[in-house]
């Protein structure tokens, strides 16, 4: 046995050597699945910057004026307008057979495809289109005359052509530069006089009619009560008659201001000549902002990149929200969002505080605990159609027929409103706070309970005080997470109560001054509508992008507020052990 | 409880009470205790008398940190717990059916293994067992404050930075502020269970003289795994072996001369 052996091992020596310095088996390695791990971690990243950078880009890039082309064709159409982009088409065979033997040759060797770009032209009131194609064979001159302006007005999208004549207080005047001091003052003046007759229309005439409309459902509540031949509706009638009367007057006055301001406005107007010859005359109220594309100083075009942002920022919507601001979407995004947190947070830590601190642990919480769980699966339209089926028509109608007898059958909370929104919003992040509340509770030391309790502190006393403190940070996680799900929810919200325009923000100054029950504007409805569901796709497109923009963020800024809070709360109730 | 069963030895358990002190406290009379079926405690009956410390030592598991906690109803948190016996606080059963537990465990202070502050400014921690109690006036919680925090000798320590988070302080400072936090409702009794365990031998000294010096003040458990610092701290010594009270008498003698052969084996380390 022992010859046996020793041969055997002189044999397999070589071979048992070459075994121990073998490399380790690629199984018992952790590398290929650091690469795995490292892979994934860097894929999402990439994805995730990819579409920031995407969405920044085009955000930022939105709002810079472009140069204006005048573009002449083969058979003599002259386009004027902003290069919009550019992509590869296949031209048809008749196309092509029209063209040189040059660029035929010069497709043939691109596979057939030939470049062409789209020219936001503008002059829809004459073209009828906002957007033309020229294929880049088809273009026998292309020029950047400096007298050409891109104008913004408040109708028909942008104009683009030069001035022919400047019209001011009825007399025509010679202008020779964009910067003529009485063309800017007059401008200027139009469009304040504008602003301050819409001003009147909203602000002023609105209070009045709200009054007249409380006054009217004042008169129906007394007569609801009373009935229509009591001594009290009588009276009721008379008094607010009366009232009425004296607002009428206000309204004539009001109503005459703004005629005045109108009809001053009515001598200050401009001429534009298109680049086909056609002309139009536009009143200088209703030009918005008007440059020349081509002869733009830097300073020019940084002037026009951030007036553009102030007017999106802080302007309502116009020309069925491609233009103009979202600043009623922001409003109404913060709103919602904030009274979703309000909403959501107490309710979800308090259902928590309870699974968790005093319900006894046994198989109905587990049942209770997974469907809280399985909540967050339900697709988010399906509390849309709870919300508009409980909040608003059975909860709101309730509230109609107790409280706002005399408005119906108009509704008041009956129908979709902010409140609503929140409240559904709320019911379907409540499962994320309730899930991280509990989270944060369990985590809380068992040391620091019984410290608690051992000073004679009773249950509730130990957790106001010693757990939901120390708990907080992990609310807090909770509650941005929630957050960050509910801003970015819109399927839902088309059901309860976000609309494409809401004339009406939903805190003003009359009272309540704040009005729950009003529709709002949402930016990410917004992008919804600007992207697919305007008349004018490819204007809106660009919004699209600023809009997300924005929503991003918003909800980044709400975010990093509430991250912010929640490391002060850390510090000051977490902190380190030793 | 009568002191007389400290000369009368019953069947298992030897006693030789070294007395001195203002009279009897706290009776823990036949008690045993199971967590659900497993029996912890097994007919524990130890008497304990007024501004004396006694330490409770013996192997792990042996049930001195469920006596202790037994005797402030710490247990109450645990669910399946079932008692027989009874724990006599001045006389009064603390197990009774009508017996407000809040209100006992005001009149015991607590310190844990672990430092265990809360997480706010060393003032709100020290006063907080005040605070609990309904103890608004200003004047009160500064004088309670300053005195607990004395008799735990961090007075000096810390008296510029009351308003500072008690999550700073070093572990020993941490644990003496427990210590504060426990004998700030100026309790009756003072409970600690191994006190000393996560702390380095410099912080365990001056938790030690501080035992020392509340002597006499309070009547002091203290469970402890260090038979040199039960000897060094307490006036009378239990010892515990697999839930049964094997000898409880006056430190000295457990230490130099155990009357029972487990106690000889556990003190001299020839187990546990």
């Amino acid at each position: 046995m022992g010859v046996i052996n020793e041969t055997a091992r002189d044999n397999q020596a070589p071979v048992a050597r070459g075994a121990a310095i073998r490399r380790t088996d690629m199984r018992a390695r952790g590398e290929p699945a650091l690469w795995v791990l490292g892979g994934a971690l860097a894929l999402g990243i990439a994805m995730i910057a990819g579409f920031l950078a995407l969405v920044a880009w085009n955000g930022v890039m939105t709002f810079i004026p472009k140069p204006i082309d005048v573009v002449t064709e083969i058979d003599g159409t002259v386009t004027a307008g902003e290069p919009f982009r550019e992509e590869l088409f296949r031209p048809t065979a008749e196309a092509l057979a029209a063209l040189t033997p040059d660029w035929q040759q010069r497709i043939a060797a691109a596979d057939g495809y030939a470049s062409r770009t789209l020219y936001r032209t503008g002059n829809f009131d004459i073209y009828g289109e906002d957007f033309r194609w020229i294929p880049d064979f088809n273009v026998t001159k292309r020029e950047r005359p400096a007298n050409f302006l891109f104008v913004e007005r408040l109708e028909w999208g942008p104009f683009v052509g030069s001035i022919k004549s400047v019209t001011i207080d009825g007399m025509e005047r010679p202008i020779n530069s964009l910067d003529d001091p009485g063309f800017v003052a007059a401008h200027r003046a139009s469009r304040e006089r504008w602003k301050q007759a819409n001003a009147i229309e909203k602000d002023d005439i609105g209070a009045i009619n709200h009054q007249l409309e409380a006054a009217r459902l004042e008169l129906r509540g007394v007569q609801l009560n009373s009935g229509r031949d009591s001594a009290e509706y009588r009276q009721a009638q008379e008094r607010l008659e009366a009232a009425a009367a004296v607002q009428r007057a206000n309204y004539d006055k009001l109503a005459a201001q703004v005629e005045e301001l109108r009809r001053l406005n009515d001598g200050n107007t401009v001429t534009f000549v298109a680049v086909g010859g056609e002309e139009k005359t536009e009143e200088m109220a209703h030009l918005v902002r008007f440059y020349p594309a081509n002869a733009l100083s830097l300073g020019g075009k940084l002037s026009v990149y951030f007036s553009r942002w102030g007017e999106f920022l802080g302007d309502e919507p116009r020309e069925a929200n491609t233009e103009g601001g979202v600043l009623p979407a922001i409003f109404g995004t913060a709103a919602m969002t904030l009274l979703m947190v309000i909403a959501v947070a107490p309710f979800g830590v308090i259902t928590a505080l309870y699974l968790r601190e005093y319900a006894k642990q046994g198989r109905l919480v587990s049942i209770v605990r997974i469907s809280v769980n399985n909540l967050a699966g339900v697709p988010s339209i399906v509390y849309g159609v709870f919300g508009l089926g409980f909040f608003a028509y059975a909860l709101g109608g309730s509230i109609d027929a107790l409280f706002y007898p005399e408005r119906l059958p108009n509704p008041t909370f009956g129908t979709g409103g902010l409140l609503w929104s929140a409240l559904t919003l709320a019911l379907l992040t409540v499962p994320v706070v309730i899930v991280a509340t509990e989270e944060a509770l369990a985590a809380v030391p068992r040391s620091m309970r019984e410290g608690s309790i051992a000073c004679g502190a009773s249950k509730w006393q130990t957790i106001r005080s010693i757990v939901l403190p120390r708990a907080m940070p992990g609310i807090m996680t909770g509650i941005i997470l929630a957050m960050a799900r509910g801003a970015g929810e819109v399927a839902p919200l088309m059901l309860v109560g976000v609309v494409k325009l809401a004339p009406e923000l939903p805190v003003d100054g009359l009272f309540p001054f704040v009005h729950l029950e009003r529709s709002f504007m949402h930016l990410g409805f917004h992008i919804y509508d600007v992207g697919f569901q305007s008349r004018n796709a490819e204007a809106g497109k660009p919004m699209v992008f600023v809009t997300t923009m924005l929503l991003i963020s918003l909800i980044f800024v709400m975010n990093v507020v509430a991250i912010v809070i929640r490391n002060r709360l850390r510090r000051k109730f977490v902190g380190s052990q030793f | 409880m009568n002191m007389d069963i400290a000369t009368s030895a019953r069947e298992d358990t030897v006693y030789h009470v070294k007395r001195g002190g203002a009279g009897e406290v706290l009776d823990i009379d036949n008690l045993s205790l199971w967590y659900g079926q497993a029996q912890a405690l097994h007919n524990v009956t130890m008497p304990m008398e007024k501004g004396l410390v006694t330490a409770l030592i013996g192997p792990s598991g042996c049930g001195k940190s469920t006596l202790l906690r037994c005797i402030n109803r710490m247990n109450d948190l645990v669910d399946g717990l079932s008692i027989t016996g009874s724990i006599k606080l001045h006389g009064e059963d603390i197990y009774a059916r009508d017996a407000d537990v809040i209100a006992l465990r005001k009149r015991m202070g607590m310190v844990f293994q672990k430092p265990n502050p809360f997480p706010m400014s060393i003032f709100q921690n020290v006063v907080y067992p005040l605070k609990v109690d309904g103890v608004r006036n200003k004047a009160v919680l500064e004088e309670t404050c300053e005195r607990a925090l004395r008799s735990a000798a961090l007075w000096n320590e810390v008296k510029d930075r009351l308003d500072q988070s008690a999550l700073g302080l070093s572990g020993g400072q941490q644990q003496r502020l427990c210590i504060a936090r426990a004998v700030a409702a100026d309790p009756e009794v003072l409970l600690m269970d191994e006190p000393c365990s996560a702390l380095d031998p410099i912080a365990t000294a001056k938790i030690e003289d501080l035992i020392s010096e509340l002597t006499g003040h309070y009547t002091i458990i203290i469970v402890t795994h260090n038979m040199q610092q039960a000897a060094r701290v307490s006036d009378n010594t239990a010892f515990m072996y697999l839930g049964r009270l094997i000898e409880y008498g006056d430190t000295e003698v457990v230490f130099q001369t155990p009357k029972s052969g487990k106690t000889q084996d556990y003190v001299t380390g020839r187990f546990g």
